[in-house]
């Protein structure tokens, strides 16, 4: 059995972990050049083209794209023929966020008791970690850390079947509409549909990490996402709020099976600080 | 139109801003976010003074990241303000007169603002490495032991922001979204 160490995925995590706080991922840069021509408001173009700058001197001066470094949000797919050896790999992820966020002068932003005393670890840690058993031997890690202006907009719904497209359609775009400029548009909506009332919010989770335009290779949730993406940008909202033609770059949409008697939705509202990096050990 | 204020500010300014107007602050803002907002506002109620004079100030809600060596600060964008808005009273009681953040303001901050003459400016958020370059000075003054939440003293010039909510109940974001809305919901 192929063996990976921990002190391997210690580094690997802080690297991955300052890279995507430092530089925004091209495909979404693209995204926004492209917003800059679409978008119909003059302030809205001007907000497009600070956040363009920004994430270009953030990129050359390595720091922050944004001040909310966010929860440090891991997906590890973890191949079922692969072994990790040299302790306990929980423990090594969080190492790897902690020395990142230590050393990388990024923000620690998590507090120990959520309700009490909120007083704060100091290093951003403990992450929040989704693992998934893949094929093959390799470890497959992605870090996408999630400020809490839009993670506090994003919401969930368990509709009836009797809702039907019509229900599920005008939950998400009034979670958009609420969201507004809190959640710091131009936004990337996820969106799960099915499966539980856990199991839709990964979904909803799970479809930011795909490229910007990368459409969903199954047909419906990809009409889907083409429908919602014309009538979230019709709602007026444009870059940071202050009105416009661009409210979101993209919707990505993921779909499961459900319960017949079930609808669950949820929506999860990605800022324009759409961070994330990946390696494959 | 593209004004120039230097703080602290009078209502004589006050009264002249509208929403949506350009402006670029220059001179002392203090930094504060949730939990120095909830400390602050409980000295008030046992009596005590907040740590610095609110008259005619104005508050950043920021929390910034850790300087690298020989920066003033990290990356220094707003947060998102509506979370404020519970404890905003106390302080506009004590002569506040602007504050700075993103989003929206409720309806209970937008009345308080023409009660007291105050204003809510907006600034770009998640544009922080760029906002950072208007800091020219940066030091803790209270609550230290927050870390990033800590009130920190900046000595700002040419900081861009908008006028959001004016005293006379205009909302930018509403005026905005107004104008560019093809369906309603």
């Amino acid at each position: 059995m192929r063996e990976v160490h921990c002190d391997k995925i210690i580094k690997a995590v802080k690297e991955i972990a300052i890279k995507a706080n430092y530089e925004l991922p091209q495909d979404v840069v693209y995204a926004f050049q492209s917003a800059v021509e679409k978008e119909e408001s003059p302030i809205g173009k001007e907000v497009l083209k600070q956040i363009l700058l920004n994430a270009q001197t953030a990129k050359e001066e390595q720091m922050a794209y944004c001040q909310d470094t966010g929860v440090a949000v891991l997906f590890v797919e973890i191949g079922q023929d692969v072994h990790v050896v040299g302790g306990s790999l929980v423990d090594a992820l969080n190492e790897g966020i902690r020395q990142a966020y230590t050393e990388g002068y990024l923000r620690a932003s998590m507090v120990y008791d959520p309700v009490f005393e909120r007083k704060n670890t100091k290093d951003n840690t403990p992450a929040v970690i989704h693992f998934f058993i893949v094929p093959g031997d390799k470890i497959r890690i992605t870090f996408a850390p999630k400020g809490a202006g839009s993670e506090n907009t994003s919401r969930l719904a368990m509709l009836k079947p009797a809702d039907g497209w019509e229900g599920v359609k005008r939950f998400v775009l009034e979670t958009v509409k609420l969201a507004g400029p809190n959640a710091c548009p131009p936004l990337t909506v996820g969106v799960g549909i099915g499966g539980n009332f856990e199991y839709c919010a990964l979904l909803s989770k799970k479809a930011l990490l795909r490229k910007t335009g990368e459409r969903s290779k199954d047909p419906v949730a990809r009409r889907i996402e083409e429908e919602l993406i014309e009538d979230i940008n019709k709602l007026g909202l444009g870059p940071m709020g202050f009105g416009g033609t661009v409210t979101a770059v993209d919707v990505r949409v993921e779909l499961y099976p459900c319960h017949i008697a079930s609808l669950p939705v949820a929506v999860n509202v990605q800022c324009h600080a759409s961070r994330h990096a990946e390696v494959e050990l | 139109m593209e004004k120039r204020l230097f703080t602290p500010l009078t209502d004589q300014v006050i009264e002249e801003l509208r929403v949506g107007d350009k402006v670029l602050l220059n001179g002392y803002i203090y930094t504060a976010r949730d939990a120095a907002h909830k400390r602050m506002v409980e000295a008030i109620s046992n009596g005590d003074m907040p740590p610095f004079d609110m008259k005619g100030q104005v508050i950043y809600y920021v929390g910034p990241t850790p300087p690298k060596p020989g920066q003033v600060i990290g990356s220094a964008g707003p947060t998102t303000a509506i979370r404020m808005d519970k404890y905003v009273e106390p302080l506009l009681k004590l002569g506040l007169k602007g504050m700075i953040g993103k989003g929206y303001r409720s309806t209970q901050v937008k009345e308080l603002l023409k009660k007291y003459k105050a204003v809510y400016f907006a600034a770009v958020g998640g544009v922080a490495v760029l906002l950072a370059k208007s800091i020219k000075s940066s030091e803790v003054i209270a609550y230290e032991d927050l870390g990033t939440e800590a009130i920190r003293r900046l000595y700002v010039e040419d900081f861009p922001v908008i006028v959001a909510n004016d005293i006379y109940g205009g909302d930018v974001f509403e005026e905005g979204r107004r104008k560019f809305a093809r369906i309603e919901i």
